[in-house]
């Protein structure tokens, strides 16, 4: 073990080596699968993204969503959804999939030359 | 991706999310310090867990299981921040349970009275929050929302403590006693939770371009040193550092030397519950082994059910 910098305060909870430990060694599928967790913190409020879990089925994977994300009655409402179920654009395209709002400020209000003296508008 | 590409795309929009192209070192630098400090949530749950059938009143007991419970909630969304970045939960906690990935090494000291549960809360939850605030604006997306949920979440880990704290060394002269001693078991290790000097290190310099790493292991030691030594003073109790001394000129408490062999000695393994510990957590995996084949089997039923219906 190295001395002087190999250690990282900002690693958390406590300063962990950042050298001469394995990172990973490449994945160990089998698990229960992995489920991508929505809450709902109050009523008049759209289901936010909140984090992951795994569960072996979508009963577990509620449970275990109130118990991981709303301990301090953070939700009224959760969705999970299987994460491999999940389809999103890529972000290796995002500027060419985006590109078409890019050149249409003219979708915005503020785009527009209003007098002063004229309300309402 | 080339370094150049990657630190253009930090300084256009500073945040790295899942699918980003990164380069390796990033990618392998995230996943092993949050790994680690996953590892680090989850075997912190035992020296207090400990205390749990022993508290000394029911709201006590009740705020204690609550903390403990934060623990292992704080663990869950670190794996769930490291398995964004390719790695696999159950394979982390092998690397854990091989010894082949480390966590803190103050979980390696025994909780041997109940001052230790406040001594945890306000010392080592406090050096916790020092090093986590600073990773709210890290660079990697799902970290920082994690660590934004874990900091809100420490917060009463800490008051907790120090009002346990506060409440012994307002007590009888034994209680006091108790308080002062857990104070002068835990303090030089709080400190040690820093880790050495990293100034000229070359991991740092690279976890400081990176945006995942924001201030020096010593910046953040002296930041706690400040904040803490004042509320010892207002405990009444002393700091176990005879060189402690306030620098007017600086504005900074100055401190003692640091027994540096006792924070690696601890690291290789060689602390008081270093084999204790991990003891346990793989006990407690292989035998929550049967719970984890009983949900699959009733979800396998279910499904069948469902399918038949």
């Amino acid at each position: 073990m190295t001395t002087g910098g190999g250690f990282s305060a900002a690693g958390g909870h406590g300063a962990v080596p950042t050298a001469g430990v394995p990172s990973t060694d490449g994945g160990r599928p089998g698990g229960q699968p992995l489920w991508e967790v929505f809450v709902r913190s109050r009523r008049g409020l759209s289901h936010t993204h909140a984090g992951s879990l795994h569960a072996p089925d979508a009963h577990m994977a509620l449970r275990n969503a109130r118990d991981l994300y709303t301990r301090r009655q953070e939700g009224v409402s959760i969705w999970v959804v299987p994460a491999k179920d999940i389809v999103a654009s890529s972000p290796d395209e995002k500027d060419a999939f985006f590109d078409p709002a890019g050149d249409k400020p003219y979708r915005h209000p503020t785009f527009y030359d209003v007098p002063d003296e004229v309300q309402h508008l | 991706m080339d370094e150049q590409r990657f630190q253009q795309a930090l300084a256009d929009d500073g945040r790295i999310e899942p699918r980003d192209e990164m380069p390796d070192g990033y990618r392998k630098t995230l996943i092993r310090q949050i790994a680690q400090h996953a590892h680090s949530e989850i075997i912190g749950m035992q020296p207090e867990g400990n205390w749990i059938t022993r508290a000394p009143s029911l709201r006590r007991k009740a705020i204690l299981v609550a903390k403990v419970q934060d623990e292992a909630g704080h663990g869950l969304y670190l794996y769930g921040a490291a398995e964004t970045l390719g790695a696999d939960r159950d394979e982390l906690l092998d690397l854990l349970h091989a010894g082949r990935q480390k966590y803190s090494t103050i979980f390696n000291y025994p909780t041997v009275s109940w001052a230790d549960v406040a001594a945890i809360g306000w010392l080592v939850d406090g050096a916790a929050i020092m090093n986590q605030v600073p990773l709210t604006r890290c660079s990697y997306g799902p970290y920082a929302r994690a660590m934004i949920r874990v900091c809100k979440e420490e917060s009463f880990h800490q008051r907790q403590g120090f009002e346990a704290m506060s409440v012994l060394s307002n007590g009888t002269p034994a209680q006091r006693r108790m308080a002062q001693d857990a104070l002068d078991r835990w303090w030089w290790p709080s400190l040690m939770m820093f880790g050495p000097s990293d100034d000229s290190s070359p991991n740092s310099a690279q976890s400081m371009a990176w945006g995942i790493k924001r201030f020096s292991n010593d910046e953040l030691r002296q930041r706690f040193v400040d904040a803490t030594v004042p509320q010892a003073e207002h405990l009444g109790l002393r700091v176990p550092d005879p060189d402690l001394v306030w620098d007017e000129s600086t504005g900074h408490y100055r401190f003692g030397e640091i027994d540096w062999s006792e924070f690696f000695e601890v690291m290789k393994g060689n602390g008081p519950c270093n084999r204790e510990r991990l003891a346990r957590r793989v006990a407690a995996h292989e035998d929550g082994a049967w719970v984890r084949e009983a949900a699959a089997a009733y979800a396998a039923k279910r499904a069948r059910s469902v399918a038949a219906a």
